[in-house]
């Protein structure tokens, strides 16, 4: 008893800070979200927000371009998780080093950085106007976030579904071919299937933080691409807290469903989320 | 009986340790034959060759007749069942045993009753449903024997399927994959470090050491007449003794001159002398016995005791069905038939081969 109890205690640390960052916030964004400026309930906050079309583009546009980016972490990150696997020396460490080293760079850096590449007077225009190509036009638009959330979230979507392809036992593989399944074959049935749960887990860890990040799109938008999260943003920095919290509150749906939708998708498949 | 699966000049290493050197090997249409050897003495390596998970550095792989060394493991006309049996478990039992029909595009009919014929076989009639992690190590054994004949290959391969297993199930398993062989007409390759088992299901048992081969044959001649002193040591307990071959019919250990009915060997030709514990037979000493011998010490096996016998300095073990108390003094005498003559190594490969274990 005496053991349990003192493990318990473990966890008050975090618990205190779990509380105190993110419990109470969470309260307080209710109490504004449902209430109006005089104080009294109302669901007008949410209404408001939902009838608004800057808002409701704010978030059509948040949800395509997380959707796009998650797609192409994915399809980046699956191909190279399978290589990593197939190495022959399976080195734990480079596999952290790759997930670890773009967090070397420090973040805005990193963006205003991605910026300058991509910008009109760009470096990567210079070179095309110099090879006499036509100049890109991606800064400040919808694909120059998009790069971004890329570059920034990739490793989210490495990680797990490399932790779960090097788990796989070999011999699975093995039976496979024994049982006349060709390489394709064996992907289809046995690999990508026993892969899902971190795939899951992949597309959690980049789909959520994108559909409520403002930073990148801020960096890269160049202020004038409104994500939700921005819009959020600019409520909060305006002292409109009722109206803010309303359009959080409609964010925060999106990201149960997305959570409700994946953790029963990995829990049919008996994997977890992590 | 014609050659199903012939393996010629098979070479195999890695990182520089020669697993395989030159191995011969070949398997008639439904035996079934026995891979037998302690860990690292190739078995494992060879079966992977022969399923086409390893590529030979050297060497071919016939079967029926075709040379199939470069053809990939899902073309070959054979399957394996798979040491801890590599069942599927994000598929249920039905599907597992499907998996292989499927892929060859075969119609749901076919498929339905192979699953029935197949879960009857392997008496696991009514499981198909379950999932493969809800069972018991025997039940996915029986899975994945399952999952491999319903294709129908001309042979199994069977890497240690029955190594996992508790003793009891084991044994049952064994006859099990003896009537198994015995209803479909399957030739079946196994792969074991289990002795008793080997003797068990076989017809054929090839004993293996570091990759060479140190005896081909039935579990008789295996047990009966060693080859030389590794298999006499592997195969069951042996008293492996210096002797000299006198003459033909004739032999001398431990001092005494006995009666022998080997022949050829030469004469005053040094030899090695096996005797199984269980051919010693222990007498009342008397004027007329020949070998003494004194009790050190006694162990109750079950069946038999075992015992240590000093006689001349040598420590014989021996199982008798009869208590000799420690102290006693016996008498030792052997039928000549039971007398297993051997040539010494006469190599200094064979030598190291016989030592290892």
């Amino acid at each position: 008893m005496k053991i349990k109890l003192s493990k318990k205690w473990l966890a008050s640390p975090y618990i205190i800070w779990m509380v105190g960052f993110i419990v109470l916030p969470l309260i307080t964004i209710f109490i504004y979200g449902f209430t109006a400026v005089d104080g009294g309930f109302t669901f007008e906050n949410i209404i408001n927000a939902a009838k608004d079309k800057v808002n409701m583009k704010a978030l059509g546009l948040s949800l395509i371009i997380s959707a796009i980016s998650t797609v192409i972490c994915f399809l980046l990150a699956y191909p190279l998780a399978m290589c990593l696997n197939n190495l022959k020396m399976k080195r734990k460490t480079f596999v952290a080093f790759l997930f670890i080293l773009p967090m070397w760079l420090n973040f805005t850096l990193q963006m205003t950085a991605i910026n300058a590449l991509l910008e009109q007077e760009g470096i990567i225009n210079l070179v095309l106007t110099k090879l006499g190509i036509e100049p890109l036009q991606i800064a400040n638009t919808p694909t120059a976030i998009v790069i971004g959330m890329v570059i920034d979230y990739f490793p989210f979507m490495l990680l797990p579904i490399y932790n779960v392809i090097s788990r796989i036992d070999h011999r699975l593989i093995e039976a496979s071919k024994d049982l006349g399944a060709n390489s394709v074959k064996t992907f289809f049935k046995i690999i990508f299937p026993l892969s899902l749960p971190g795939v899951i887990s992949g597309i959690t860890m980049v789909f959520i933080p994108a559909i409520s990040d403002f930073a990148i799109a801020e960096i890269l938008g160049g202020g004038r691409l409104l994500l939700i999260g921005n819009i959020i943003e600019q409520d909060f920095k305006l002292g409109r807290y009722n109206g803010g919290s309303g359009l959080a509150l409609i964010l925060m749906a999106f990201v149960l469903i997305t959570m409700a939708v994946t953790s029963a998708k990995s829990d049919k498949e008996g994997g977890h989320m992590l | 009986m014609e050659k199903l699966l012939e393996l010629r000049n098979i070479s195999k290493s890695f990182n520089k340790e020669l697993v395989l050197d030159e191995f011969n090997l070949y398997v008639k249409r439904n035996e079934f034959v026995t891979l037998l050897g302690p860990s690292g003495c190739g078995k494992t390596t060879a079966l992977r060759i022969i399923g086409g998970f390893e590529k030979p550095d050297s060497g071919s792989v016939f079967f029926e007749g075709q040379d199939i060394t470069d053809l990939a493991p899902n073309k070959r006309n054979l399957n394996t069942v798979f040491q801890k049996y590599a069942l599927f478990p994000h598929m249920n039992v039905e599907e597992n045993i499907a998996f292989g029909l499927k892929i060859k595009n075969k119609s749901k009919q076919y498929i339905a009753d192979k699953i029935k014929y197949a879960l009857k076989l392997v008496n696991l009639d009514g499981y198909g449903k379950r999932s493969v992690d809800a069972m018991s190590g025997g039940q996915q054994q029986r899975v994945a024997i399952a999952r491999a004949i319903v294709n129908e290959p001309q042979m199994l391969l069977l890497d240690e399927p029955l190594a996992a297993l508790d003793l009891k199930l084991r044994q049952d398993m064994q006859y099990e994959l003896i009537r198994l062989k015995n209803e479909l007409g399957i030739t079946f390759l196994y792969v074991t470090h289990d002795q008793e088992e080997a003797l068990t299901i076989s017809d054929t048992i090839v004993v293996m050491n570091q990759g060479y081969i140190q005896q081909i044959g039935t579990p008789e001649s295996i047990y009966n007449e060693p080859e030389n002193a590794f298999v006499a040591d592997f195969i069951g307990d042996s008293n492996i003794i210096d002797g000299t071959m006198i003459d033909d019919l004739l032999v001398e250990f431990l001092g005494v001159k006995f009666k022998c009915v080997d022949t050829g060997f030469g004469k005053n030709k040094p030899v090695d002398v096996v005797l199984r514990p269980e051919d010693i037979i222990l007498t009342k000493p008397d004027n007329d016995t020949k070998l003494k011998g004194v009790v050190t010490s006694l162990i109750f096996k079950g069946v038999h005791y075992e015992m240590d016998v000093m006689v001349n300095g040598y420590e014989l073990l021996v199982h008798s069905t009869k208590l000799e108390p420690v102290g006693t003094e016996v008498g030792i005498d052997v039928d000549p038939e039971n007398i297993q003559i051997m040539n010494k190594p006469a190599s200094e490969d064979e030598e190291v081969a016989s030592l290892e274990d």
